[in-house]
């Protein structure tokens, strides 16, 4: 049987489908390097598809929805910092309580949004290079979140390997009693990078209601949370990793919709279900490898409480 | 100004009473959640958790529904703490409840119409079976590669979705059912159906096996040296090694335990009160289970305590939808809640408040 799948379409679509998921690691990797593990990834996600979907939709301004989608995946992300810093709660559970709650409560903000069109993202004109047989609609005909979450990588990796802020919350997330010593604001530090995790988290729920997709649906998030969360294991906390990690992982997702649609003789729930498997296996090969596990933040998961 | 000084050990006293605090606490918070959706906030939480059982009206339909939808999370949390208490996360329960109730159902369906007192058993053991060999795939990734079980056990739940569709559509299917997507009934299958045991009580195979899980784990915890490993490994990990716990055999055991049990409650809820396979069969029994598993203080009695308040919430839950029209979504909503609040008192039970300035070190 011949399958005419455009390599065009697929690698312009694959940058698209990889967005939401970068968003929400790259958030997650700052969180990790941190040393806070924050399991509510789908949770906040899902938080930020709704609030932006329905901010873009009253106000006509997709700008607008974006921010709204990041302060609601914050202000979720606060009730995380407040019960694992300031409280010191299990983070595991911390973090399945956000993903239970945001499920059902994004739910209840959504009801009346369902079946509603979105307003559309403006493309960004490049002029000539988006005319560009080939390499214009792959790289220049996307709308800007695709960029920004691009130049999020190379902000995320710049900041962590030259700054000091990056260099302060690489030691609390390594040693956070050592940093502690030296004067440093463990659990204020902590706070603001799980903030930042639930903002990017939020813009990439947004990404998926308002460009993705683009409508509303219950749990559309569909487990792409979790997917980020792998997503961090598999780049080793590197954020160009990261980023090679999310668009491999859109590409095998777009390439099994396609195949779908090309009514491949296999079964739709075993293409449906490819991606969920090939994060497994992804997982089992990184995690067999000692030198990308050596990576993982010292104190990832740990509980700090400033006993004297 | 006030700061939190570590307790040597946690207080049994708060223990036992931050979940009634957090219970509290959720009733007022959801209230204002109610409140804020335009419902009488008193009405909503009366028709949550006093109307199902107390109501004239419906009581006499509401209690022993309350039996049926607490077995599930009670056989699905008792396991799940196990693990939890032994530092080994399997969220995943969910996933192995679905491959439960497939591969009970399977079995039945394949010897239909056998009339044979061996076809049930036969049924219960595919199905405990089935969730075991899921929740394998994470163990054995975990002990043989390290791979994270959290995450492997979660992104099974999709793949267990997914396989859940294609028995409901394909091979499961009822061949007499005119083309519908869902297999045969099984209710309708005497040899093969979880009926109520005791009529206007809700006890079926599964709520029974559900107590004999509470009084086994109470067991295993207090007085078996497996439960005394459970304990020292996920209190003090390093203390563990010395006393010759083996933290790979612990992960395979908690894992297998807990699979096997969600496993056996899918089972049972295919086979009787679901009564076929469907393609949305799964109705989050895995999820709100690990929400019961903190709420009961990862203790067995606890548990079947836990398990019977969030079985009231289901139930009060619909209730509220019909009878105030409050979202299904709402109910969800107030769930997670209940987790936060938990989370969140569980912090005096491990530290004590301590009023004014600290001393100097």
């Amino acid at each position: 049987m011949m399958l005419n799948i455009s390599l065009e379409l697929l690698l312009a679509s694959l940058m698209v489908a990889a967005t939401p998921i970068l968003l929400a690691a790259l958030g997650e990797l700052v969180t990790e390097k941190s040393g806070v593990l924050n399991l509510g990834v789908e949770g906040m996600m899902i938080i930020g598809a709704i609030c932006g979907f329905a901010v873009a939709v009253e106000t006509g301004s997709t700008i607008l929805g974006f921010i709204a989608a990041a302060l609601g995946g914050a202000v979720l992300s606060l009730i995380f910092a407040v019960l694992t810093q300031v409280l010191m709660s299990n983070q595991v559970a911390t973090g399945l309580a956000l993903t239970l709650f945001g499920l059902g409560f994004s739910a209840l903000i959504g009801q009346s949004y369902a079946g509603l069109k979105p307003p559309p993202v403006p493309e960004l004109d490049f002029g000539p290079l988006s005319n560009l047989p080939f390499v214009g609609p792959v790289l220049f005909q996307h709308d800007a979140m695709v960029y920004v979450s691009i130049a999020l990588v190379a902000a995320i990796w710049a900041v962590l390997r030259f700054s000091r802020v990056g260099l302060i919350l690489r030691a609390v997330g390594e040693n956070h009693d050592a940093a502690h010593a030296l004067g440093y604001k463990v659990v204020r530090i902590r706070i603001l990078a799980i903030l930042f995790g639930g903002a990017c988290a939020g813009l990439g729920g947004a990404y998926l209601s308002l460009v993705r997709v683009p409508q509303w649906t219950e749990g559309m998030t569909a487990g792409a949370g979790w997917i980020a969360l792998a997503l961090v294991v598999f780049g080793a906390w590197k954020p160009w990793r990261v980023l090679l990690g999310a668009y491999l992982f859109g590409g095998i997702t777009v390439l099994q919709l396609n195949l779908q649609a090309a009514g491949l003789a296999v079964p739709v729930e075993i293409l449906s279900m490819s991606p969920y498997v090939i994060t497994i296996l992804v997982l089992v090969v990184m995690s067999a490898d000692r030198r990308a596990s050596l990576n993982a933040p010292a104190t990832l998961g740990r509980v700090f409480h400033a006993s004297n | 100004m006030i700061r939190l000084e570590r307790r040597p050990s946690p207080s049994r006293m708060w223990t036992a009473l931050t979940p009634v605090m957090a219970v509290l606490a959720t009733m007022i918070a959801g209230g204002i959640m109610f409140a804020a959706l335009g419902k009488d906030p008193v009405e909503a939480i009366r028709t949550i958790f006093w109307d199902p059982l107390f109501n004239e009206q419906f009581a006499a339909y509401s209690r022993p529904q309350l039996l049926v939808k607490a077995g599930p999370l009670i056989l699905i949390a008792i396991g799940l703490s196990l693990g939890f208490r032994a530092g080994v996360w399997n969220i995943g329960a969910e996933g192995q409840y679905i491959i439960g109730a497939i591969c009970g159902a399977a079995v039945g369906l394949a010897l239909y119409p056998l009339d044979s007192p061996i076809v049930f058993p036969l049924m219960v053991l595919a199905g405990a079976l089935g969730g075991w060999a899921w929740a394998m795939i994470p163990a054995i990734l975990k002990t043989r590669f390290n791979t994270n079980e959290i995450l492997v056990s979660l992104l099974l739940v999709y793949v267990a979705e997914q396989l859940l569709a294609s028995m409901a559509l394909g091979l499961l299917r009822n061949p007499e059912g005119g083309g519908f997507p869902g297999s045969r009934n099984l209710q309708q299958y005497d040899a093969a159906a979880n009926l109520e045991l005791f009529a206007g009580t809700g006890v079926h195979w599964g709520v029974v096996t559900a107590f004999i899980a509470v009084i086994f784990a109470y067991v295993l915890l207090s007085r078996h040296l497996l439960g005394f490993q459970i304990r020292v490994a996920g209190s003090a990990p390093r203390a563990a090694r010395f006393a010759g716990v083996n933290p790979a055999a612990l992960v395979v055991i908690c894992l297998g335990i807990s699979g096997a049990l969600a496993g056996l409650a899918g089972m049972f809820e295919v086979a009787g009160p679901a009564g076929q396979i469907t393609i949305d069969f799964n109705s989050n029994y895995g999820f709100t289970a690990i929400i019961v598993a903190f709420l009961g203080r990862l203790n067995p009695i606890g548990i079947l305590l836990a398990g019977i308040l969030m079985a009231l919430t289901y139930i009060g839950g619909e209730l509220a939808q019909f009878m105030l029209g409050v979202p299904a979504a709402a109910i969800q909503a107030f769930q997670g809640m209940l987790l936060f609040f938990l989370l969140a008192v569980d912090v005096l039970s491990n530290f004590r408040l301590r009023l004014g300035k600290p001393e100097a070190a």
